[in-house]
C-alpha cells in the first residue's frame, strides 16, 4: 500500500511521509505520482523527490530549508546525514 | 476585557514561593504564581521582570491580586504595588519578613485573598466580542507534521480573528530565524520590516554567540527524532501559525500592542518564556500547537493545545483540546482553523481548556544576563 507524501510547494524537491515507508515502498503525492523509497523512511521524516547533488538547496514549503552535505538519490531518506542548515 | 476574572496571588521573588504554594493549597480557587525571578540580576533583567510580573497583573483575566514579597528583595511587593497604582485593580501586599515568618504571612494573603475573592464574585457579567480578543501564538515539542496541519489551522483561525477585528501575536524570534524571507513579505511598512529583521538577525546572532557551531541545532532533540532537520525547516513551520494578515507592529517582550490585527512579538523560542511575554502584553488566550505534546498551561490565561497528528490526540487526549492530525486524514486548514476559532469562542465564553482542568500553569521570564 502506498504511503502519502505531503509536498506543500510545487518547488519542494522533498515530501514528508504521513506514514513508515519501507524499503521499495512507494510514496504517492497528492496529485497522483509516485516515488518509489529506496529506503526505509520513518514517518514525519522527508523523501527527497529526484536527485539532488552535494550543496544543492533542499526545499520545503518553497523555500529553502538547508543544503544537500552528500549526493541524495531520488526516493532516499532526508534527514541529519545528508541535510544541513546553511550556516 | 478579560475572558477569567481571576484572584491572581503573585510572588515578587522566589523567596516568597513557598507561601504562594501555601495559599494555593489553602484555597485552591486563587491563581498561585511562583517563579525564580526577583533578585539577584542585573539591571535590564530586573526592569524585565518588574515590566512581566506587573503585566501579568495588568492582563485583563486578573481582576485582583496579593503580591507577596520577602522584604529584602529588589523587586519587591512594594515596587511592584507603586507600579501598579493606575491599573485600577484591587492590589493588596504582605511581605513576609514584616509578617512575623512564612506562617503567618500566609493566614495574611489568605485572609486578603478570601475578601478580593467575595468582591469579584459580587462583579457582573459583560459581554464582548471577537474584537476584544488579543490571542497569543505559541507552539511546543514541534514535529514535522506541526507546520503542515496545527500551525496552517492556526494562521487559518488567526486571519479570521483578525478579520473579526481581533488581534494575534506571533512570538518565538528564535523559531523565525531562516524563514525571515516569507515574513518580511508580510510587513506591512518598510519599518515593520525593518524592525522584524534587526529583531531575527539579533536573536541569530546571539543563538551564533552561545551555541558556536550548534546554532543550527536550536531544535530540541525531539524536533529532530520526529523528522525535522534544520531550523529553518522549523521556522517556516512556526511562522505558519502567524497567518497571512498584515504584520501590523513588532513589540518587544510584553510590551503592548498599540495596534490590532497581527503583531509579531521578541520572544525566545522557549515557550515557557514567551507565554509570559504575550500574557504580559495582555493576551487573554493562547493557542498552543504540540507535534510531541506537551501538557503546559499557564496562570490565568487560557492555552488551546492543538495537536499537529491524531496518533499524539489519541496518546494524550487529556491534554489536547483539539485535533488538527484531521488535516492528514483530509480536511483543510480552513475547516480546522474554523474548528479553533470556535474552541476559542467557546473558551472566551467560560468553557475550560484541558490545561487549565489539568492546572497546569507554569511561569518564567526571559531573562538576557547571568544571576548575581
Amino acid at each position: 500500500m502506498a504511503v502519502l507524501g505531503i509536498r506543500v510547494h510545487p518547488k519542494d524537491n522533498v515530501a514528508v511521509v504521513a506514514a513508515d515507508v519501507e524499503a521499495g515502498g512507494v510514496v504517492r503525492l497528492a496529485d497522483g505520482s509516485e516515488m518509489p523509497a529506496v529506503e526505509a523512511i520513518p514517518r514525519g521524516s522527508k523523501v527527497a523527490l529526484g536527485p539532488i547533488a552535494c550543496g544543492e538547496t533542499v526545499i520545503r514549503y518553497g523555500e529553502e530549508i538547508g543544503r544537500a552535505t552528500k549526493d541524495i538519490a531520488a526516493g532516499e531518506y532526508v534527514h541529519t546525514h545528508n541535510l544541513a542548515g546553511r550556516r | 476585557m478579560g475572558i477569567r476574572n481571576h484572584c491572581l496571588v503573585l510572588a515578587t521573588v522566589a523567596c516568597a514561593a513557598g507561601v504562594v504554594r501555601e495559599v494555593g493549597r489553602r484555597l485552591p480557587v486563587v491563581v498561585a504564581v511562583e517563579h525564580a525571578h526577583g533578585c539577584g540580576r542585573g539591571g535590564p533583567d530586573l526592569g524585565l521582570q518588574i515590566k512581566t510580573l506587573a503585566g501579568l497583573v495588568q492582563n485583563p483575566n486578573v481582576g485582583a491580586v496579593v503580591l507577596v514579597g520577602l522584604g529584602c528583595e529588589v523587586v519587591s511587593a512594594t515596587l511592584l504595588k507603586g507600579t501598579l497604582a493606575r491599573s485600577g485593580k484591587p492590589v493588596e501586599t504582605v511581605v513576609i519578613q514584616e509578617a512575623g515568618g512564612s506562617r503567618k504571612a500566609a493566614d495574611q494573603a489568605e485572609a486578603l485573598a478570601r475578601r478580593l475573592l467575595g468582591e469579584l464574585e459580587n462583579l457582573p457579567r459583560q459581554r464582548g466580542t471577537a474584537a476584544d480578543l488579543m490571542v497569543g501564538l505559541e507552539c511546543g515539542g514541534s514535529d514535522t507534521f506541526s507546520g503542515l496541519t496545527a500551525n496552517p489551522a492556526v494562521g487559518e483561525a488567526a486571519d479570521r480573528l483578525v478579520e473579526l477585528g481581533g488581534t494575534v501575536i506571533l512570538a518565538e524570534t528564535t523559531e523565525m530565524i531562516g524563514a525571515l524571507g516569507p515574513l518580511l513579505k508580510l510587513a506591512e511598512s518598510e519599518e515593520v520590516a525593518a524592525k522584524l529583521k534587526a529583531k531575527v538577525e539579533r536573536q541569530e546572532a546571539r543563538a551564533r554567540e552561545m551555541l558556536g557551531p550548534l546554532a543550527d541545532a536550536v531544535l530540541a532533540p525531539g524536533n529532530v527524532e520526529s523528522g525535522l532537520t534544520t531550523i529553518a525547516e522549523k521556522s517556516l513551520g512556526c511562522i505558519a501559525k502567524g497567518g497571512s494578515s498584515p504584520i501590523r507592529e513588532v513589540v518587544d517582550y510584553g510590551e503592548r500592542p498599540s495596534r490590532k490585527g497581527l503583531v509579531v512579538m521578541d520572544t525566545p523560542g522557549y515557550d515557557i518564556e514567551s507565554m509570559a511575554g504575550m500574557a504580559a502584553a495582555g493576551a487573554q488566550a493562547i493557542l498552543f500547537t504540540t507535534g510531541r505534546g506537551t501538557p503546559v498551561g499557564f496562570p490565568a490565561v487560557p492555552v488551546i493545545k492543538i495537536s499537529s497528528s491524531s496518533e499524539l490526540f489519541e496518546a494524550m487526549p487529556d491534554d489536547i483540546d483539539l485535533d488538527a492530525g484531521t488535516i492528514l486524514a483530509g480536511k483543510t486548514a480552513r475547516q480546522v482553523g474554523e474548528q479553533i476559532l470556535g474552541l476559542l469562542l467557546k473558551v472566551a465564553r467560560g468553557e475550560k481548556t484541558r490545561a487549565e482542568i489539568n492546572g497546569q500553569a507554569v511561569f518564567a521570564i526571559a531573562q538576557e544576563g547571568p544571576a548575581f
